[in-house]
């Protein structure tokens, strides 16, 4: 028995996958142009599956900021916070994530997957409760694998399931820390956070959510669906990421619990790997300046998003439930799924596709993340790439044809 | 047995023998609930798992291994486990979820985590 034999069900479907001449999971962008264009196999293509809701990336302060910092401190720390210490940045960068929220502690870490991971892992101990969403991200997922807690699952964006679960714990000792997302990163679907934040209430137990995809995107100042909700003072924990929104890589928690800081000793994920460089710090410190100064930024989004959900609605595609940045389009099965995205591909576009077992309820989606840099020629023609696609592949029907009756 | 009487003590029910009389503070009611049959949990669980048999038509029993006899994928498993929770006002919790193999343990754990109730 080989150590790769127990991935032969996955080998096989991989297979499946590669036989289309591409492979999704594989893609080389030979040259990323702008935010939204790169080339892929030698052909200028647009990019609807990148997760950079404002367009950042290219962003020409955010671009100094780093270059600067190189210079002044070098490409790397070459170790973890407490072994090699904080740069001032990194404390700085920490100060103003807190300020935006209006809390009083934010811990900085490498990846937003990293800040999931350890926060959620180490918050909630042996005799303690944790419950998540069906949906959840992976990050979230590994954390229950992690922690010593008793992990129990609610329904997907179902309150009265989660008000079962922790009515059924009934008088059990133990803390409960209740885990939500801002944005579905498959369907673009938001909670209903201020029903869960009473349900939570009703139970004494603690929320944290993970703002990954509407850091920006929501909320009057972009702090995402807990202040969108009205509800950010009832979120005990807020979790994000740099790597969307703010065009670089990294993840944060914020808190105003006054005993936050232990995490820096306690949580793994943040003692154990190298801090985040100085040019990164300083393009998400600018970054997070855009957002605040450019409340324009999160208007052309969304109306970006309706371009996109309402256009392809009107082509007749089956999408996730609501307007979000991230639109799903619902496939009737994997192998759909991936000879659309290959036809897409083709025809310069470029998005993700999504298919179980990473996708809720085993659906096949392409997964379309939209950006304030898109163009509305960029949005308009993909639009009517899909829908010539979708026709092609019999998603669609045809242009009806109508039957004139002969008298 | 165990009755229920108001406050100047005159009998307002008497429940049967074998049944459980609990508190559902969200409806404010006393409600009446019988222990969990065994039979009513496998049927149950049977008829959940039914669309995933597998092509050769064995049926389901207790000793069908799950992920194994069916074709039936983690995440599903995970799926029909919350519908069973709700059905039968039990949590299982996930850990407790990845070790369970076959219909039996499915339906032990689920008697267990009732019982104690």
């Amino acid at each position: 028995m080989g150590l790769f034999d127990r991935h032969a069900g996955l080998l096989d479907a991989y297979r499946d996958v590669r036989t289309t001449g591409a492979d999704p999971f594989q893609i080389r962008m030979e040259r990323v142009l702008s935010p939204t264009e790169a080339i892929i196999n030698g052909k200028k293509t647009l990019l609807v599956g990148t997760n950079n809701y404002f367009g950042l990336t290219f962003d020409p302060s955010c671009m100094e900021a780093a270059i600067e910092a190189i210079r002044a401190e070098g490409t790397g720390t070459t170790g973890s916070r407490i072994a090699n210490g904080s740069y001032s940045e990194h404390v700085a960068l920490e100060q103003e994530i807190a300020e935006f929220y209006g809390k009083k502690h934010c811990m900085v870490f490498t990846t937003g997957y990293q800040a999931n991971l350890g926060v959620i892992s180490t918050l909630v101990g042996p005799d303690d409760f944790l419950l998540i969403d069906a949906d959840s991200h992976a990050s979230i997922y590994d954390a229950c694998k992690q922690t010593q807690a008793e992990v129990v699952r609610f329904k997907h964006n179902d309150p009265s399931s989660l008000d079962a679960r922790l009515r059924r714990l009934g008088d059990k000792p133990g803390n409960r820390l209740v885990v939500l997302e801002g944005i579905y990163s498959m369907l673009g679907d938001s909670a209903p956070l201020k029903e869960f934040v009473a349900v939570c209430k009703k139970y004494n137990a603690y929320v944290l959510i993970d703002e990954a995809h509407s850091l920006g995107a929501l909320g009057e100042h972009g702090r995402g669906l807990c202040e969108s909700t009205g509800v950010l003072d009832d979120c005990h924990f807020v979790v994000g990421t740099f790597s969307k929104t703010l065009g670089a890589i990294g993840g944060y928690c914020v808190s105003d619990d006054p005993d936050f800081d232990i995490l820096r000793v306690t949580t793994r994920s943040y003692m154990f790997t190298a801090s985040l460089p100085p040019s990164i710090v300083a393009s998400v410190r600018q970054a997070l300046r855009i957002v605040k100064a450019h409340p324009e930024l999160r208007t052309k989004l969304w109306d970006n998003v309706a371009a996109l959900y309402d256009g392809l609605a009107a082509k007749g595609f089956k999408l996730g439930p609501e307007h979000g940045p991230v639109v799903g389009v619902h496939l009737p099965d994997r192998m759909m799924a991936i000879g659309f995205w290959r036809a897409m591909l083709d025809a310069g576009i470029y998005v993700n596709v999504a298919v179980p077992p990473a996708t809720p309820n085993g659906v096949s989606l392409l997964r379309c993340s939209v950006s304030a840099a898109h163009t509305k020629e960029q949005l308009d023609h993909m639009i009517e790439v899909m829908a010539g696609i979708g026709r092609q592949l019999g998603v669609l029907s045809g242009p009806t044809l109508r039957v004139v009756s002969s008298r | 047995m165990s009755d229920i009487q108001n406050q100047n003590g005159e009998l307002l029910l008497r429940t049967a023998q074998n049944m459980i009389v609990e508190n559902d503070d969200v409806a404010d009611t006393l409600v009446l609930r019988r222990p969990l049959a065994r039979a009513e949990v496998m049927a149950e669980i049977c008829r959940q798992l039914e669309p995933f048999q597998a092509d050769d038509g064995r049926a389901i029993t207790g000793a069908t291994v799950i992920s194994k006899d069916l074709s039936i994928d983690s995440l599903a498993v995970m799926d029909m486990v919350m519908d069973l929770e709700d059905q039968f006002d039990v949590s299982i919790p996930m850990n407790v979820v990845a070790e369970i193999q076959t219909v039996d343990e499915l339906a032990d754990t689920i008697l267990a985590l009732s019982a104690r109730r």
